[in-house]
């Protein structure tokens, strides 16, 4: 929360891309946010990501619904579609909307609480039908708009602010999303622009539904010594396991460096994602490896982040279902609607 | 300076790493640092608190506004009509929408809502210091000496050639741009304390003056010789050619009245410009002045030459004169080489294009002013330079004879009235401790205070939400009522509610953005949330070309600082902020958890002879 709205001025030397636009310009109103939340410094990124991938504002879809984190959709891309929805429904809403107009770029924006606890059904449906959206989740391990309560994500021995430790084991959205056949998925850090940004960039890319587990501390209630989700303690267990960067298609990579610790992959548009091999063993393109990784590494206390997995050859949702090129939305209504006499013919074929 | 090619995001670019020798934390301590981020009050000359007043100013607290500019800069009503104004080019506001904060003309609003303050300024302590200075002149930087010297006990003699004091104040600057009861007043509060002036007492003799065993001798004479133009039938036309300050004089003692119909000026200084309104309103009715180069060249400040357009004044651009054209023994007009400019090995160099005569019944020549002193003797222990100058200590203001000072335009030729107070400032401490038997070098030094602005949650003591409003246009006169005499005044000062709606563009600069570096938690709260790009957690560069490159938004203004913080706890960045367009908004410290961002207000401690400025925040001391 702040006094006063953001000026509208802007630093002389503030960069445009290719549609001319500024980063202020694709940022949205101010956050009501505590100051230092974690959920601000992922929106930064997302204004950044977006203003670098030239996304044009009004193509966007904002999708969210209830809890800290799904305040934020607000607070980036002013001049874009959005819906904010029922607790944990964000993913039919996007679902739904996907399926009508699927050349909107769908972000949604959820929180531990919202695709953990009441709207986890939700989150796996989506993952199974391969929605072509980002799905960024705000974990921060506590219910931030209800005081501070422990939610689905927060680690066993993790302490409240209280003292009081948790006991439930957690549930990790990473290890889930890989379990259920996710096609893209990430852990970073808000904290870690430099790692954020261009995750996000190849997650708005890819042909599928796209998962990043941001780890975004709650400063009012879980940022305090004892606590696992901490600015502090993620730093201190953090570990970077593939540094990625994002080459969109129009930029031409001229020199190429011949480096075995690069891995390349081309994305559904043509733009490439590059990985930096820290660990030699780790292939993200292999789930059952990237899904081991994680777990040894987790045993040993550590939060494994980076492009942890992509497959880039499966089918989106409308690939499945076999629709049409054309958005549903921009079929004239008689193709969309061919009437009682097609839907009895439909019928006809079944008896 | 070339922005960088790839975004910040571009991780698998190669991170620095972290200098051999690491940097050392900006000092934040140093009352120079946050003085400079003040950029009006840096620019300005004697340091006047621009913000600070301003503040003061809205909350219609005039008096203290107008006290807090006299302690600095003396004659806040006479420099909120006629200053320079080196601060408004200065002014972060101007980087930020094109324009400045009208400093000067909130200034005038100060000194025209004050009450009496003849109560509230220093006195002169009827128990002297049994030491006796003598000043040359009766302009800003003799009475600013004894402005500063007088309430130290001090017997202050002024020698004044003419019969009136205020020096060029008086007779150079036309009254309809300076009241005399606007110069009365304020030249009143300096020589009410008790000076001596001794009027129509020009010194001819500085020998004769100094065997008069004064403790110190302060030249504060000016630079009072115009420069003068020999091209042909220049004697010849003698009667109709003036040289600018000496005319500009006459008109002010009323000798003379009258000017022919068609004038025009040579030179486009703001004498030039006096000299051309002067003239419109003595009968000149074709006034245009000639200036050998084009516009963005010209030494007068681009106000006086709106003011000057707007009273119907033609600016000729790239014209030199050549031959003054009589007729029967008299004036007529002036033949002048229209010249084309260009640059030649990074000179620029004129040719002449053609030749044309302008007709015209008076030149008034305004192409500069030169000091003069027949008066000094060369073997009295004065050096003089080659160019006939008096050797003055740029610091000190003394010469090179220990009891003479020099300040104002008499020291190193003709600048404005807001650096001969500063000079007369410096000169007083010099005085002071030449008679105090202190060296000269060892002067008081700047102090700071720094206090937070913090009242509560998101509460400030200073206004911190951002104006969009566009710069305040003075009132003038209309053009009809201004030509009725010399002394109607054109600007019309700011009404209340233009006041209301200027002071607000102040940025407050002088609240400070103040950080500290074990506090944060690098939670990038103030990075995302700076409307202006600013600030940038980083591993740290060896050097701060890399570093300023490799900012949110690249630092490109090189006259503007950039701070950085000691290496954060957790990672061991910094924290770099450019201070180049900072609005000094504040959102920086009501996003930061940690409170490692506070909006520290700064007040600069100035010295003066024999004290240290008051200080005026609260809770400071």
């Amino acid at each position: 929360m702040t006094s006063i709205t953001k000026p509208p001025v802007r630093h002389p030397s503030l960069p445009k891309n290719a549609l001319g636009l500024t980063k202020r310009e694709y940022e949205g109103a101010m956050s009501t946010l505590c100051a230092g939340c974690g959920h601000d410094s992922v929106t930064a990124a997302l204004v950044q990501a977006l203003w670098e991938l030239d996304l044009p504002p009004h193509r966007a879809a904002k999708m969210s619904g209830i809890g800290c984190s799904s305040k934020t959709t607000a607070y980036f891309l002013r001049q874009s579609h959005g819906f904010n929805g029922v607790h944990g429904r964000m993913p039919s809403l996007a679902t739904g909307a996907n399926a009508a107009n699927k050349d909107l770029a769908y972000i949604g924006i959820s929180g531990d609480g919202d695709s953990l606890s009441i709207g986890l059904g939700q989150l796996c449906h989506a993952i199974r039908r391969n929605v072509n959206m980002l799905y960024v989740l705000e974990n921060n391990g506590v219910y931030g708009l209800t005081k501070g309560q422990f939610s689905a994500s927060a680690d066993v021995g993790s302490k409240s602010k209280r003292g009081e430790a948790n006991v439930q084991p957690p549930i990790d959205p990473v290890l889930l999303a890989l379990s259920l056949g996710a096609t893209f998925v990430a852990r970073s850090f808000s904290g870690d622009k430099a790692q954020l940004v261009p995750i996000l960039k190849a997650a708005m890319r890819h042909n599928g539904f796209a998962l990043i587990d941001v780890i975004s501390p709650c400063v009012s209630f879980n940022d305090h010594e004892t606590s696992t989700k901490s600015y502090r303690y993620t730093r201190n267990h953090y570990h970077d396991i593939a540094p990625v960067d994002f080459v969109p298609l129009r930029r031409e990579i001229s020199a190429e460096i011949p480096d075995t610790s690069l891995v390349a992959v081309t994305m559904h548009d043509g733009s490439i994602v590059r990985f930096r091999k820290v660990d030699s063993e780790y292939d993200p393109r292999d789930r059952d490896a990237a899904y081991a990784y994680v777990r040894a590494r987790q045993a040993k206390g550590e939060v494994v982040t980076g492009l942890l997995h992509i497959d880039e050859n499966a089918a989106d949702m409308h690939g499945v279902s076999g629709t049409v090129d054309t958005p549903l939305v921009e079929l004239p209504y008689e193709e969309l609607c061919p009437g009682s006499g097609a839907l009895a013919e439909l019928m006809e074929e079944y008896r | 300076m070339s922005a960088p090619v790839a975004p910040p995001s571009a991780s698998l670019s190669p991170v620095p790493a972290a200098s051999p020798t690491p940097r050392a934390p900006t000092d934040v301590s140093n009352p120079a640092y946050y003085h400079k981020v003040v950029d009006c009050q840096w620019a300005c000359p004697a340091h006047t608190n621009v913000p600070e007043y301003i503040r003061l100013i809205a909350q219609g607290r005039y008096t203290e506004s107008y006290l807090l500019n006299r302690e600095s800069n003396v004659f806040p009503g006479i420099l909120g009509r006629t200053c320079d104004r080196p601060c408004e080019p200065a002014c972060r506001r101007g980087r930020v929408d094109g324009k400045p904060v009208a400093i000067c003309r909130l200034k005038r609003v100060a000194a025209d809502n004050r009450d009496d303050v003849r109560d509230l300024i220093p006195k002169a302590p009827r128990e002297k210091n049994g030491k006796r200075v003598a000043l040359i002149g009766a302009g800003p930087s003799s009475l600013t000496v004894a402005n500063d010297l007088m309430p130290l006990g001090y017997e202050v003699v002024i020698f004044e050639k003419l019969a009136e004091p205020g020096g060029l104040m008086r007779i150079n600057i036309p009254s309809f741009r300076l009241p005399a009861s606007v110069l009365d007043e304020e030249v009143g509060y300096i020589l009410d304390m008790g000076v001596d002036v001794r009027y129509n007492s020009p010194v001819t003799s500085m020998r004769a003056l100094l065997a008069e065993q004064w403790d110190a001798v302060f030249v504060g004479s000016g630079a009072p010789t115009g420069k003068n133009l020999d091209i042909p039938g220049r004697k010849q036309a003698a009667a109709n050619i003036h040289i600018g300050i000496e005319w500009l004089a006459s008109a002010h003692f009323g000798h003379i009245e009258k000017i022919g119909q068609r004038v025009l000026i040579i030179g486009v200084g703001n004498t030039a410009m006096d000299c051309c309104r002067t003239s419109r309103r003595l009968g000149g009715t074709d006034v245009k002045v000639i200036a050998r180069r084009s516009r963005k060249f010209f030494k007068a400040s681009p106000w006086e030459l709106e003011d000057a357009e707007e009273e119907g004044i033609e600016i000729v651009e790239n014209h030199a004169p050549k031959t003054f054209i009589l007729a029967n023994g008299k004036l007529v007009g002036l033949e002048l080489e229209r010249l084309r400019w260009f640059e030649e090995n990074g000179k620029q160099k004129s040719e002449v294009v053609d030749t044309v005569t302008i007709p015209c019944d008076d030149v008034i020549l305004a192409i500069g002013q030169e000091n003069a002193f027949p008066w000094i003797e060369r073997d009295i222990g004065i050096e003089f330079d080659k160019n006939g100058m008096p050797v003055v200590d740029r610091k000190t203001m003394q010469s090179t004879h220990a009891n003479v000072f020099f300040g104002g335009d008499a020291a190193w030729g003709p600048e404005n009235i807001i650096w001969a107070v500063e000079h007369g400032h410096q000169a007083a401490i010099s005085i002071h401790n030449h008679c105090e038997n202190v060296s000269l070098d060892d002067r008081p030094a700047w102090g700071m205070n720094l206090v937070s602005s913090k009242m509560g949650m998101h509460a400030w003591s200073y206004s911190n939400d951002y104006s969009p409003q566009s710069r305040t246009k003075m009132q003038h006169a209309e053009l009809t009522k201004r030509f009725a005499g010399l002394g109607v005044e054109v600007e019309l000062g700011f009404t209340a509610e233009q006041t209301a709606t200027e002071v607000q563009r102040c940025l407050n600069c002088d609240v400070q953005t103040n950080f500290s570096a074990s506090l944060c938690i690098e939670c990038d709260a103030c990075i995302d949330v700076c409307p202006v790009n600013c600030l940038t957690i980083t591993p740290d560069y060896s050097n701060d070309f890399d570093l300023r490159a490799h900012l949110s938004a690249p630092a490109t203004n090189l006259t503007q600082d950039i701070y950085a913080s000691a290496p954060l706890p957790q990672t061991k960045h910094i924290m770099v902020k450019d201070e180049d367009v900072c609005l000094h908004c504040g959102l920086c410290a009501e996003r930061c958890p940690t409170a490692a961002w506070d909006m520290s207000q700064f007040e600069l401690l100035i010295p003066y002879a024999g004290r240290q400025s008051r200080g005026h925040l609260v809770g400071a001391r």
